[in-house]
């Protein structure tokens, strides 16, 4: 297949930037996107152009570190799925396709379709974590934990850290990302001592870092890869709510 | 280059112990004063750089990627073995320990092995106690799962991301730390040279991938945990990015590289598909505890899986080896399913592949079993390949994954330079010719999280380092001949990309180097991969300039670097001059067509020492000796 694509290029964070076309010729409906973008970049290297930069590493959905808007959707068309794992079968001979970077203010552009994402981490710095030094702790199965809670944390801690839901929401929010977070943290017996601490620090350094608010508009969960649920958001607000009202050394 | 390995004395049971003791300690209030440098970020690093900020050292960890989350230990799908028991059906450290030896085709050195197993129940506490959301029965007890070369059931699991939920528990311990303030994380620069000062490892360079900038760090000691070299084969499981430039770097600066050729070609992975595949992607083994490997009988049988009768069907490792059946551990599967191959009996449409079939274990355990245990393994499955592996048999193949070669290190950890310490995939030590399956996540975090905190203290405390810093004149002299290094890609301004010349490398490497290897085919390699060096010097088109975000720069240093070290790993194949675990030599083979050792003349691990590009390298060989177990042919019947 034969496409076009306009794919947003900007030289560095204070260029302007703009839509450059490109023509994407002979592609093959099994590669992948970004192996449809490598071909591109190899033509542009040997004709003597610059190459197309987008971050990229495991190519299989989970390291997190591919995601571009694909017209207009963030990772492209297909539920639960990231640009590396999208096959250009989806596509078709003659389409046009425009490519830009996630955008929002907490993710500046860095080059093209790189933007920096290092707000996700200080969001993780602030109490995405539970605190147990190296050595310290007791049989694995000394707590056991209700199947169902387990599960639910596995669901929540499937989150890459792409930044989609970021991409996707009106208002760039990152509340899946953070709530993703909590609810698998918070939903585990070992990460009940630092709950509240978890969610009050988590949702200050996500305003902090000039998120927007989250209206609960849904865009996220749609455009996420790993199908996080935003009745995680719910469980965030409703922890939060409960760690206002308690104090510290409260039994309850 | 002398090999001290450093071995305690005494019952291979109690040498851990008796060590731990005799390690010298830092006092609380010291520790401060010290910098250690953790260059990488994965299991091994992470772990490392969080464990040694929590006892109060300042850590500096270094990733190129853009957050230590992205390292590829994150990818890894199946499980992590421990000497837990939980299913009370027979395991032991010590079962582990040989298992992991045995499965090692007795290539591996026995203390080390025997102590990772002693630190496997560790690792299990500590994951669950930061949170990991490993996969639990009913009761609320953590499950298992069986994994290839055991026969019983060790195996911890996170659904088919038990690597991503690992990394994210030491992420977050290092996230922790970073909020601390112990240790410093450098995103986005890339480690390009050792520095070593009076014989010791005192810092490392880096270049800065946003602005280009060429900067020298300075440490008291340093910790290279910076992965495997799967893609010298350019396609494999690893991630885009891995590569062999930090430990090859560290090699040229007085490193001993142990072991290059004892490389893992993992047996269920997708199959490639046109000259456009830029990775081959992994299905993890955990699958063959209920799928079932099979091609027809007949070669050249194209009919489609479901007009296949049973009784035409060859379930090739159940018939050769009945007590594993499909869990015959990885060398072994891989290099029966390229024989498979090779006879005509491949599938799929290009005739390279065999079928992983879950008909039966569907109809025996429900699809709602099987979608839980694998739902996101198969998802992926239909999603790269349009086909539905809940209706038809998984299409595999093998494909390079894991690299059990790496830079030699004694009992504690640390390289022959010292200072220089190695953790995780990037060391050689416990692996041996062949890693099992779910044991890399567990070295990884045995090195990081129980090892490297405690012997890196050892040596801090043993002194003797001078105060310097960046301005001194080795890490002057480093920065200049790194700066040129690249200046030299840039300037090639040649009429072949770095993909081509990296595409090209790779496929000389699996075809001579790969599976199955001979003397006549890795001479011919040694003959064409300086030719093939020389002509991307020459030829090799880097676009762009250093002093900004150039993925093809980045590209270029690691291909360089594979360039020469491709040419290590041949030498050594050819070196060794018997089969054993993932090193099959062709002349070496049992009347069955396994592996055929010759410990007489090949019991040790062979130590390359570098002499200069495309320059001999000399050869030390620290002997193997085994207390505990009895040398023998590797039998999986």
């Amino acid at each position: 297949m034969n496409l076009t694509l306009h794919v947003w290029r900007q030289a560095n964070a204070s260029d302007g930037g703009q839509f450059v076309t490109y023509k994407a010729a002979d592609i093959n409906e099994h590669m992948s996107f970004l192996e449809m973008l490598d071909i591109v970049n190899e033509r542009l290297i040997l004709e003597g152009g610059d190459p197309i930069a987008f971050e990229h590493d495991c190519r299989e959905g989970i390291c997190g570190s591919c995601g571009f808007m694909i017209n207009g959707e963030p990772h492209g068309p297909l539920p639960g799925t990231t640009v590396c794992q999208l096959h250009m079968r989806v596509f078709h001979d003659g389409d046009e396709v425009w490519i830009e970077p996630w955008r929002a203010t907490a993710f500046p552009v860095i080059k093209d379709l790189v933007t920096d994402r290092s707000a996700l981490d200080r969001i993780i710095q602030a109490g995405g974590y539970i605190s147990v030094r190296t050595g310290s702790a007791q049989d694995a199965n000394a707590i056991p934990v209700p199947k169902e809670n387990a599960d639910l944390a596995m669901d929540a801690a499937e989150c890459i850290g792409c930044g989609a839901c970021v991409a996707a929401c009106p208002n760039a929010s990152a509340m899946l990302f953070t709530s993703a977070k909590v609810a698998h943290l918070n939903l585990l017996p070992q990460g009940e001592p630092e709950r509240d601490m978890r969610v009050v620090e988590m949702a200050h350094a996500q305003d902090a870092e000039h998120f927007g608010h989250c209206t609960n508009h849904g865009a996220c969960e749609r455009a996420c890869p790993k199908l996080i649920s935003t009745d995680y958001i719910a469980l965030l607000n409703r922890h939060l709510r409960q760690a206002k009202f308690r104090r510290a050394g409260d039994l309850i | 280059m002398i090999l001290d390995h450093k071995i305690p004395s005494g019952p291979l049971a109690d040498k851990w112990t008796r060590h731990r003791v005799d390690l010298k300690l830092v006092n609380p209030a010291n520790k401060r004063k010290y910098t250690v440098i953790v260059v990488g970020s994965g299991l091994a690093g992470a772990a490392a750089a969080a464990t040694m900020g929590e006892l109060g050292y300042q850590v500096h960890c270094y990733t190129f990627h853009d957050s230590p989350r992205r390292a590829h230990s994150i990818a890894a799908q199946g499980g992590i073995n421990a000497a837990k028991n939980y299913q009370s059906d027979g395991d032991s450290v010590y079962r582990l320990f040989y298992d992991t030896v045995k499965g090692g085709d007795f290539r591996a050195r026995e203390a080390n092995v025997y102590r990772l197993a002693e630190l496997s129940v560790n690792i299990i506490d500590q994951c669950v106690a930061q949170g990991v959301p490993f996969a639990r029965e009913y009761g609320g007890y953590l499950a298992n799962r069986s994994f290839g070369g055991a026969q019983v059931s060790r195996t911890f699991y996170a659904r088919g991301q038990t690597g991503q939920q690992l990394l994210l528990g030491a992420y977050q311990a290092l996230m922790r730390q970073v909020r601390t303030g112990t240790v410093k994380m450098f995103n986005r620069h890339e480690m390009l040279d050792v520095v070593v000062v009076d014989g010791r490892a005192r810092g490392i360079v880096t270049r800065n991938l946003l602005n280009g900038k060429i900067e020298s760090h300075v440490g008291d000691a340093v910790v290279l945990a910076t992965g495997g070299y799967s893609n010298v084969f350019y396609l494999s499981t690893n991630a885009k990015a891995c590569n062999v430039t930090a430990i090859w770097r560290a090699h040229k600066r007085g490193a001993g590289f142990a072991n290059p050729c004892f490389t893992q070609i993992h047996p269920t992975s997708l199959p490639p598909g046109g000259d456009y595949q830029s990775k081959l992607t992994l299905m993890s083994e955990s699958l063959r505890n209920d799928g079932r490997v099979w091609v027809p009988q007949k070669a050249g049988d194209q009919r489609p899986p479901h007009e296949i009768p049973e009784a035409e069907r060859d379930y090739y490792l159940e018939r050769l080896y009945p007590s594993f059946g499909n869990l015959a551990p990885r060398d072994i599967a891989s290099r029966r399913a390229k024989e498979a191959v090779d006879e005509g009996r491949g599938v799929g449409p290009s005739g390279i592949g065999v079928y992983l079939d879950f008909k039966d274990a569907i109809t025996r355990l429900g699809k709602d079993v099987i979608e839980e245990r694998y739902g996101n393994l198969f998802d992926m499955y239909h999603n790269i390949t349009g086909e539905n592996p809940y209706e038809q048999p998984m299409r595999i193949y093998p494909a390079p994954h894991y690299t059990m070669g790496g830079l030699w290190v004694d009992y504690n950890l640390m390289s022959t330079i010292p200072g220089l310490h190695v953790g995780g995939e990037a060391n050689f030590s416990d692996h041996g010719a062949n890693r099992l399956g779910a044991s890399a996540l567990m070295q990884g975090l045995a090195d990081g999280y129980f090892i490297l905190p405690l012997t890196l203290g050892d040596y801090l405390a043993r002194g003797g380092l001078e105060k310097i810093d960046a301005a001194h004149a080795d890490f002057r002299r480093v920065e200049s001949e790194v700066t040129e290094r690249n200046q030299k890609l840039l300037n090639a301004r040649g009429r072949r990309t770095v993909t081509q010349f990296h595409r090209e490398l790779g496929k000389l490497m699996w075809d001579y180097c790969g599976m199955a290897r001979n003397a006549a085919g890795l001479r011919k390699a040694l003959q064409r991969i300086p030719e093939l060096r020389q002509e991307f010097w020459d030829d090799v088109n880097v676009p762009g300039s250093g002093a900004n975000l150039n993925q093809s720069l980045e590209h270029a240093g690691r291909v360089a670097d594979f360039m020469e070290f491709a040419e290590l790993m041949c030498t050594d194949a050819l070196e060794r001059d018997e089969s054993c675990g993932g090193h099959f030599r062709e002349e070496h083979q049992t009347e069955e067509g396994e592996a055929r050792r010759d410990d007489e003349r090949f019991a040790y691990a062979a130590v390359w020492d570098f002499n200069g590009v495309g320059q001999k390298p000399g050869l030390v060989k620290e002997p193997l000796t085994f207390e505990s177990v009895q040398l023998a042919q590797r039998s999986y019947k």
